[in-house]
């Protein structure tokens, strides 16, 4: 157990190094960096600038170097707002969290009853319609999705704001919106894992025993069900956070993803690096967390 | 698409690939089933327009008309019969836009699916048959590709690349090959203790012939399917980029691209942003209904 735990943690550091290199060669994609901060300067500034930013060391130790800095959260000035760009990316954050959760929660919350009961009783209207909505929305690309509801809550019945984050009501079409990105698949793996366990010996034994159906179902079927459910979820986080980049983008949402947006039309390359490597850090934690949650929860691994 | 590969590719795979019976029960399975069959043929609509376009197409999709601004669709009120699916802010057919529109979108979705194949069966075979550190270090940067959501860096590295056809293809081919990695690492994994495997080995093939000749034709199956379901997401992810602004330019109509102008006036013409919208869903979801059948009719299990 000690000795997995210690391989986890020292693949956890690796990876942490593989996403900032990922993220130190964003930049350096974009070709010479110095012209995007002063792109009218004459050669000689070039000069100087390159050598204050030390562009010209080799690209090892400008990566090391980039490396210390995001470890102590120094991703540079904004080229565009002049402000460190990490402060930027955190000032956003909590918008773009709040968002995350609130779609996650909708979307377990549709998920979860409708997947066991479909699951549960096979064939049967819910089982149906259930599947033909997965496969809707596993197909609608997730900006018309929003869209779709501006028309008809916002354009046609008048209910909800067109756009914005300043009130409740303007929060509630963007939580949808970014729910029905992700419950399909969370209803899809509901369901097969309940399929899984609903005829497997021991949940025969407890009706046999006289428990209630539901209870059979809740108490001993859903506590194994859960297992890939928590992954899926921890998986559907990454996938999420990029949805959640297109539904601020819908909505006009102050968050991380509006900012990641405009930084990059603006080519504003140090908040890009911020906000990448930021997500990418929030993803390896909860996949991290994820992955004891699943030694934990599943006893042949805990025993070994 | 996929399916009209496998004969040609499984010539003389004697020890390893299924007998040719059992791939053509599978696709009579295939052909059977309606909602399979529905969704073959909207791709073939959607394949046949792109390929066509400029000959179906009613109007030329960049002539603007000012006098034909915001023409709603034909069944609506001031809809002119001309226009089916209604002009947008300056003029252009909806109609003629998105059926040209489809070409990028599919040209996008098979190419960037052809990248990340090529990289991450490579990878894949590679991991699982060599196994020890190779294996160690290409599941690492597959773990290192997980900790990104996808459409953020194929964002941020289209856009410091500059945007451009090939270079999207490119990113969102290098930003899916995981999947492939892994799929196929599993198969070889398993596929390596074998008998046949082992017979090939002790007949003194090596290394490269077995996994070539006798590994991989194995692993065809889930890689069919998983392409299916892949370009299906890799067209979503490309209607992003266009839809983000990072699209392979203002040139040529993308559907993604569309959408996002139909963003701008979604209070005075709905139909600007639904249509190309609808021509996305239909497309995608044919090719998932087409994908999830034939990954039913591919498992012998399921009979």
């Amino acid at each position: 157990m000690t000795a997995l735990l210690v391989r986890r943690v020292i693949r956890l550091l690796v990876v942490c190094l593989g996403v900032s290199l990922v993220t130190f060669s964003i930049l350096h994609a974009s070709g010479d960096p110095v012209s995007l901060v002063m792109p009218e300067a004459p050669e000689a500034d070039r000069v100087v600038l390159r050598q204050a930013l030390g562009l010209d060391d080799p690209l090892a130790i400008q990566f090391l170097r980039f490396f210390g800095n995001v470890a102590t959260g120094n991703f540079g000035n904004s080229f565009f707002h002049r402000t460190p760009a990490l402060s930027l990316v955190l000032e956003r954050m909590p918008t773009t969290l709040t968002l995350t959760m609130l779609a996650m929660a909708l979307a377990l919350a549709v998920a979860v009853p409708v997947g066991i009961y479909s699951a549960v009783r096979r064939n049967s209207l819910v089982d149906h319609v259930a599947t033909v909505a997965v496969f809707l929305g596993q197909s609608m690309p997730v900006f018309w999705t929003g869209i779709m509801l501006i028309l008809l809550f916002a354009v046609q019945w008048r209910l909800l704001p067109v756009s914005g984050w300043e009130s409740w009501s303007a929060v509630v079409l963007p939580a949808i919106t970014l729910g029905t990105f992700s419950a399909p698949l969370l209803l899809r793996i509901v369901r097969s894992s309940m399929l899984e366990v609903v005829n497997l010996d021991y949940v025969r034994t407890a009706r046999a025993k006289g428990v209630s159906e539901w209870m059979v179902i809740l108490r001993h079927a859903l506590k194994n069900a859960a297992l890939p459910l928590v992954t899926v979820a921890g998986l559907q986080f990454g996938l999420l956070l990029g949805g959640a980049v297109i539904t601020e983008s819908v909505f006009a949402v102050p968050g991380v993803g509006r900012l990641i947006v405009s930084s990059i039309r603006q080519l504003d390359f140090p908040v890009v690096q911020a906000a990448v490597f930021f997500l990418a850090m929030i993803i390896v934690g909860v996949n991290f967390v994820v992955d004891m949650l699943y030694i934990y929860l599943n006893p042949q691994i805990r025993v070994r | 698409m996929a399916v009209g590969t496998l004969p040609q590719e499984s010539v003389g795979l004697a020890a390893a690939a299924p007998p040719a019976r059992e791939r053509s029960r599978a696709w009579k399975k295939l052909v059977r089933n309606p909602m399979a069959l529905a969704g073959g043929v909207i791709l073939l609509v959607v394949v046949g327009a792109a390929l066509v376009a400029p000959w179906v197409a009613p109007h030329d999709p960049a002539k603007q008309s000012l006098i034909r601004r915001f023409s709603p669709p034909v069944w609506a009120a001031g809809g002119h019969s001309a226009h089916v699916l209604g002009t947008d802010q300056v003029g252009r057919d909806i109609l003629s836009r998105i059926i040209h529109g489809a070409r990028l979108s599919l040209l996008v979705g098979v190419s960037a699916v052809v990248v990340s194949l090529l990289l991450g069966v490579a990878l894949g075979l590679l991991s699982g048959y060599v196994g020890g550190r190779v294996d160690t270090v290409i599941m690492t940067v597959v773990d290192v590709t997980l900790s990104f959501p996808q459409l953020l860096l194929a964002l941020a590295f289209v856009a410091a690349l500059g945007p451009s056809l090939v270079t999207i293809i490119v990113v969102l081919g290098l930003t899916g090959w995981e999947r492939y990695a892994r799929v196929v690492r599993a198969e070889v994994l398993a596929l390596r203790e074998k008998d046949f495997i082992e017979a090939a080995r002790a007949l003194g093939l090596g290394s490269t012939r077995t996994l070539v000749r006798h590994v991989l034709p194995n692993t065809f199956s889930s890689i069919i399917v998983l392409s299916t379901l892949q370009v299906a997401q890799a067209i979503l992810q490309e209607a992003a980029l266009s839809f983000l602004g990072v699209g392979s330019g203002r040139t040529y109509p993308t559907w993604g691209q569309m959408i996002a102008l139909g963003r701008d006036f979604v209070t005075v013409a709905w139909w600007l942003p639904t249509f190309p919208g609808l021509a996305i869903l239909m497309t995608v979801l044919a090719i998932n209904l087409v994908g999830d059948r034939l990954r039913d009719a591919l498992d012998p299990r399921i009979s």
